[in-house]
């Protein structure tokens, strides 16, 4: 990015409606991809100058507790409702979580689901980093995914939506292929980075279940309509030009006993409607590039 | 721009296991099946009997506390409606639908409002330890000493005024310090409901244990916070026991659904028929137990 300017540089302007045709594999119009954040949110961090990593006194027990239910509840009831209508996961993963609850990891390995970066833990922020700090996080993600899982990340969610103004350049140097924080465009789009190449994927943060029950306050049916109004709009557009749809996950709220019935309905519906290609944040960015 | 001291990127404690050692993991899908006495999905009703000082005190300031300035007669007396009348409301509804429930109470309401108190205990009720009142908050900038004889000062403040020495343990908040576990295990509770981390009871380290009150799924967040209508918190309520039911029955181990009332907001007139709804279906459902906590504390602590 343009350091300092007041527009950062990030992608170049491209206009909805005069769009390169975009194909999915099969004729399918709406690529969609399910990104559960499997993460570990630590007791006692340090307190970063620029963010409060929670809201009260630590331990903040609610705040623990509640992100502790995906990794002892709701991560196998979440996963399992993916496995029966056919998605699979590409997970944004605090990479720490490979030495705290390796049993998680493995249950994601064992589904054949991606792993991308989202940071060594959700309560460590980028903010004010050294480069030589950025580089360390980075290589950090990658040994510690390589090590536990076999895959090589290829993507970037930066941890708790932290950045630097080098984030994305480092990551194209490191041979990443796509960040997810990025929230422009409802199709993969080029970001423009210092050197290499870089895809930005639809991470659609608004749909995020975070975004669903505790910024629009919805039920949990409430929320599957909303994906499900969100699919059908996608669609009928991704005929004109292939779009994507990304469902954004965290257990400890979708895998609540009142929300994983009606989450369930929706996966039901996209699955069966016909129209979506149900792929990994991967498979998306390569189909996309093969056509640039 | 301002740096990050190197210590920033240490991580002391990232090993497998937690970062602490209050409890250990496992995964509750893993664990022995347990079975409840009947049915295979434990009703907790648990009730929060809160009084709140006009003057606003304590290490934080409680949920639904003082907000304008002095006096703020306006919350005062909005709250003090959940003793006077909508935990009443409460107690007839219980009674209709023949359940027990627990009720998390100030010792500023056992000794204020005996009546009250009476009526929980007569009506089959349990009497959970709730701190002295919603000035009674806990966290750990508070010493551990001044912590310990807040929590003792409470529990005996309940049995003087009430006649019951409670077993269990709700914070204000579900708030703790580091020290809580510990605190509560020397002053011969056996349970706590602070930790939403699980959805069956657990040990802590120190043989305390925790019976998780799902936050989620109290009237306070859904309708309170999210502002959602008492038909939505019913609908959610009725969505869960029926998700729970089913992976009771595909997996063969009883599931628990804690259902979180305050008097002041699900006590309401117009609210008060969704709860009486909500207990008549339940209650006709094979697959409910109703049970206090300390119920299911015991026959979860029988098979485990």
């Amino acid at each position: 990015m343009r350091e300092g300017a007041s527009d950062p540089g990030l992608y170049d302007y491209h206009p909805y409606n005069a769009r390169p045709r975009i194909v999915w594999p099969g004729g399918k119009t709406v690529a969609v991809w399910v990104a559960p954040n499997l993460e570990y949110y630590e007791i006692d961090p340090p307190v970063h100058p620029k963010r409060k990593p929670w809201g009260r006194v630590h331990p903040d027990v609610v705040g623990y507790a509640h992100r502790d239910h995906s990794n002892r509840v709701s991560h196998w009831r979440m996963t399992e409702v993916m496995s029966r209508h056919g998605f699979p996961g590409s997970v944004s993963l605090s990479v720490a979580l490979c030495q705290h609850h390796p049993e998680v990891v493995a249950d994601a390995v064992a589904r054949g689901w991606e792993f991308f970066s989202h940071g060594i833990y959700n309560t460590r922020y980028c903010y004010d980093m050294t480069e030589e700090q950025e580089r360390a996080i980075i290589e950090d993600s990658i040994a510690t995914v390589r090590a536990a899982t076999g895959q090589t990340i290829r993507g970037w969610l930066a941890p708790a939506l932290t950045h630097t103004p080098r984030t994305l350049d480092l990551l194209a140097e490191y041979g990443f292929d796509y960040t997810c924080d990025l929230y422009h465009d409802d199709q993969v789009q080029e970001v423009k980075v210092a050197k290499g190449r870089l895809a930005s994927i639809p991470y659609s943060l608004e749909v995020n279940d975070h975004y669903g029950f505790f910024v629009y306050n919805m039920s949990g049916r409430e929320y599957a309509e909303t994906l499900i109004r969100q699919f059908e709009r996608l669609a009928s557009e991704g005929e004109k030009s292939g779009t994507v749809m990304c469902i954004p996950l965290h257990a400890y709220l979708i895998g609540q006993p009142h929300r994983i019935g009606p989450f369930e309905e929706a996966l039901r519906h996209i699955a069966s409607d016909g129209r979506a290609w149900i792929a990994r944040a991967g498979e998306i960015v390569d189909a996309w590039r093969a056509q640039q | 721009m301002s740096t990050l001291a190197p210590s920033y990127l240490e991580y002391p404690h990232r090993r497998e296991g937690y970062d602490h050692d209050l409890y250990a993991w496992s995964n509750m899908h893993a664990r022995p099946p347990v079975t409840w006495p009947q049915g295979s999905v434990a009703v907790w009703l648990c009730v929060s009997l809160e009084w709140f000082p006009i003057l606003p005190g304590g290490p934080f300031t409680a949920p639904g506390h003082m907000v304008t300035a002095y006096p703020d007669y306006r919350h005062y007396t909005a709250r003090d409606y959940g003793n006077r009348v909508g935990a009443w409301r409460f107690l007839d509804a219980f009674e209709k639908a023949g359940v027990k429930a627990s009720f998390a109470t100030n010792a500023a309401i056992a000794e204020r409002y005996p009546e009250l108190v009476a009526a929980v205990i007569a009506g089959g009720h349990e009497i959970i330890a709730h701190s002295t009142d919603m000035n009674g908050t806990i966290d750990s900038t508070l010493a551990a000493e001044a912590e310990a004889a807040l929590v003792a000062e409470a529990i005996e403040r309940i049995e003087r005024a009430s006649g019951v020495r409670p077993t269990g343990w709700l914070s204000i908040a579900r708030q703790q310090s580091f020290s809580t576990p510990g605190i509560l295990k020397e002053q011969g509770l056996t349970y706590c409901c602070d930790w939403v981390n699980d959805e069956l009871p657990y040990r802590f380290a120190n043989g305390l244990i925790n019976l998780p009150l799902n936050h989620e799924l109290s009237d306070r967040q859904i309708i309170t916070v999210q502002q959602k209508s008492a038909a939505s918190w019913a609908e959610s309520m009725r969505d869960a026991f029926d998700w729970l039911a089913r992976e009771a029955a595909t997996s063969g181990g009883a599931r628990m659904l804690p259902i979180h009332l305050t008097p002041y907001i699900m006590g309401l007139p117009y609210r008060i028929a969704a709860l009486e709804e909500l207990l008549a279906e339940l209650t006709r459902r094979p697959e409910a137990w109703f049970a206090r906590g300390d119920e299911i504390v015991g026959a979860w602590k029988a098979q485990t």
